[in-house]
């Protein structure tokens, strides 16, 4: 590319103009062609994906037999709903009632410090490992990367035993909270880490020169700096968090007390059968949460995913 | 009485979450105030320290520490006895643990490949297009369902009614109406394996399309123009131009679903509790550790894991190495 002999120009010039004016057509010819059939697809893959989910919600508002005895798309030519498996799910008393209203408010204790926390550790990390010189950085920052494989399988024993012998607090929420913690900073350090080393030298370093130190820093230019960033990181560690299943199982003792949404669902799930006709409604009990966050903060999300994900 | 019951929890739960986020709040607040106020000579030491400790020792203990024991278990037998390589012998001569690590490699070839195809596929499918919000959330969608939900959502899909009775779930029911027999599509190995990794692509595909779409658009406009202008076509503007441009991206989507993908055993768990040969590394190893006791050949399952992952580890940190060369 760069050794390009000096007569040359001229003539790519033209070979350019010729073949820009017949690229133009071509790839307006091409656009015109493939647009549709790119519509087209798109549309199927949004049907494919949409269908799954769109059949358990109709699911969850017929009644109980029609569940059993065919298919949601019946609805369609012999329209029946009802809101028993709601109430049924919700508020039905009595031994084996799935009861998740409690479990519901569990969700939400544990998810929102289970957010927190990892978020504000990993972005103190993140800032000492790309704006603090020291030696070793790298090779710290590599190990938290690294340790987002490890599975949680392998982690969960060890762990239990610490919880239970040394600090007393398995079956507790300081005990999920902290399991929650652990288990999302590898990946906050890493996106954190990829948002927080791509701010301008030049507003640390004038910071600096300014006296700044590093808690000023932090607080007063990352942070601020790095909102679109950390809500992003926020909202999917809060949905992973609410979504979890094996930490909860691990260390929340599965009682009403403590216990998520999804560990309750996973008990109805094992009696399938039994349960057919009140999964689909407590299925989308433990999902409305996550669609309200998302549709919510959508746009603040995708915007926080650009900076904090791609180099940009 | 119940609903007292409720209300009273609901207080003290309350109560719990504010401590919890109080006391939380303290320490972080204390530890850099302190930091703040060290004596001026190694005063960006002990900030350092700081700043990089909590993470540190709480990777270090709830980690580290766990994985190296782990490693070590994976030389034991059940009665803590030193066994050298037994459990990696056993893994990689039973039947049923090969079929095991064939089925983690299915997963871990198909589901980043495809999800990040169909992603990119969709993206730029419905890049400026009209109503591209509304297309956008309904792929992401299943990236905020958990597992176990995504699970109830396709046990209806796959549900089977023999032949004749009237079918509840939607894929043997459009088989049905083009004149097949409806399948038993969790139970017939090694499909069924298939219809599982399908859950998986099914929820991670969103996530791809949200990085990739935005990244795409993160693609500076003059550079698309300039290969206008040399007479690039659309796709030679696709390769040319934004494929090097979203690389990062790229490898960042991989990257992550790869190791989402390994991880994951709820999946497995939750459709057919890794019976009729669907079992990857994950359950497994929950199986041989948690159900049967067998915490050497459990975690003997750990360190294979640890293994495969390796390559895409070490692949990238070497580019996370040029990009902060460049910078």
């Amino acid at each position: 590319m760069s050794v390009a002999p000096v007569d040359l120009p001229v003539s790519k010039k033209e070979d350019a103009y010729q073949e820009g004016w017949r690229g133009t057509k071509i790839s307006r010819v091409k656009k015109s062609l493939t647009s549709p059939w790119a519509t087209a697809a798109a549309i199927v893959i949004a049907v494919v994906w949409t269908i799954p989910t769109f059949g358990l919600l109709v699911n969850s508002f017929r009644p109980a037999d029609d569940i059993r005895s065919s298919g949601w798309w019946t609805i369609f030519t012999n329209p029946s709903f009802s809101l028993e498996n709601y109430e049924e799910v919700l508020f039905s008393s009595g031994a084996s009632s799935a009861n998740l209203g409690s479990y519901f408010v569990n969700s939400f204790m544990i998810a929102i410090p289970g957010a927190i926390f990892p978020i504000v550790l990993g972005a103190m990390a993140a800032y000492a490992l790309a704006w603090i010189p020291f030696k070793g950085a790298g090779w710290i920052f590599i190990t938290i990367f690294a340790l987002q494989i490890v599975p949680l399988q392998m982690a969960l024993i060890p762990l239990l035993q610490i919880f239970n012998q040394v600090l007393g607090i398995s079956g507790t929420f300081p005990a999920v909270w902290i399991a929650h913690t652990i288990f999302g900073l590898p990946l906050m350090v890493f996106l954190l880490h990829n948002f927080i080393s791509q701010i301008p030298h030049d507003v640390l370093e004038a910071a600096r020169v300014d006296g700044a130190n590093h808690t000023q820093i932090f607080f007063r230019i990352i942070l601020p700096l790095s909102v679109p960033a950390l809500a992003s990181v926020a909202i999917f560690q809060f949905l992973w968090v609410w979504n979890d299943l094996l930490v909860a199982l691990v260390f929340s003792g599965g009682t009403a007390d403590v216990a998520p949404l999804t560990q309750r669902l996973a008990e109805m799930v094992g009696n399938f059968g039994r349960n057919a006709n009140l999964l689909p409604a407590g299925a989308f009990i433990s999902i409305i949460v996550p669609l309200i966050v998302f549709f919510a903060l959508q746009r603040y999300f995708v915007r926080g995913l650009l900076a904090g994900s791609t180099k940009g | 009485m119940r609903g007292d019951d409720f209300w009273g929890s609901f207080g003290e739960k309350l109560g719990v979450l504010a401590i919890g986020l109080a006391a939380f709040a303290a320490v972080v607040g204390l530890v850099l105030f302190l930091a703040d106020r060290a004596p001026k000579k190694g005063r960006d030491v002990i900030q350092l320290i700081a700043f990089l400790a909590p993470a540190v020792i709480l990777l270090a203990v709830g980690l580290v520490y766990p994985a190296i024991r782990t490693t070590l278990l994976s030389f034991t037998n059940r009665r803590g006895e030193w066994v050298g390589l037994d459990n990696f012998f056993w893994i990689f001569t039973q039947p049923n643990t090969l079929v095991v690590l064939g089925n983690t490699v299915l997963w871990v070839i198909l589901v980043p490949t495809v999800s990040t195809l169909v992603g990119l596929a969709y993206a730029i499918f419905i890049d400026k297009s009209k109503g591209e919000k509304t297309l956008k959330s309904l792929v992401f969608l299943p990236m905020a369902i958990s597992f176990v939900g995504a699970g109830v959502i396709w046990r209806f899909v796959y549900e089977y009614r023999a032949e004749g009775f009237e079918q509840i779930g939607i894929l043997n029911q459009v088989v049905v109406w083009l004149g097949g027999e409806p399948q038993q599509w969790l139970i017939n190995s090694p499909m069924n394996t298939i219809f599982l990794i399908i859950v998986m692509i099914w929820i991670q595909t969103g996530f791809a399309m949200v990085l990739l779409s935005a990244a795409i658009k993160a693609v500076p406009t003059e550079r698309i123009e300039a290969a206008k202008l040399d007479g690039a076509n659309a796709w030679q503007q696709f390769t040319n131009v934004t494929v090097p441009e979203i690389r990062p991206t790229v490898v960042v989507v991989v990257t992550t679903i790869t190791i989402a993908t390994l991880k994951v055993f709820d999946i497995v768990r939750a459709m057919t509790g890794g019976n009729f040969g669907t079992s990857v590394i994950a359950n497994e190893m929950y199986t041989q550790a948690f159900n049967r006791g067998e915490f050497g050949q459990g975690s003997a399952l750990a360190v294979i894991l640890f293994i495969l992952v390796l390559p895409i580890v070490i692949y990238n940190i070497r580019v996370m190495r040029k990009q902060r060369e460049v910078r």
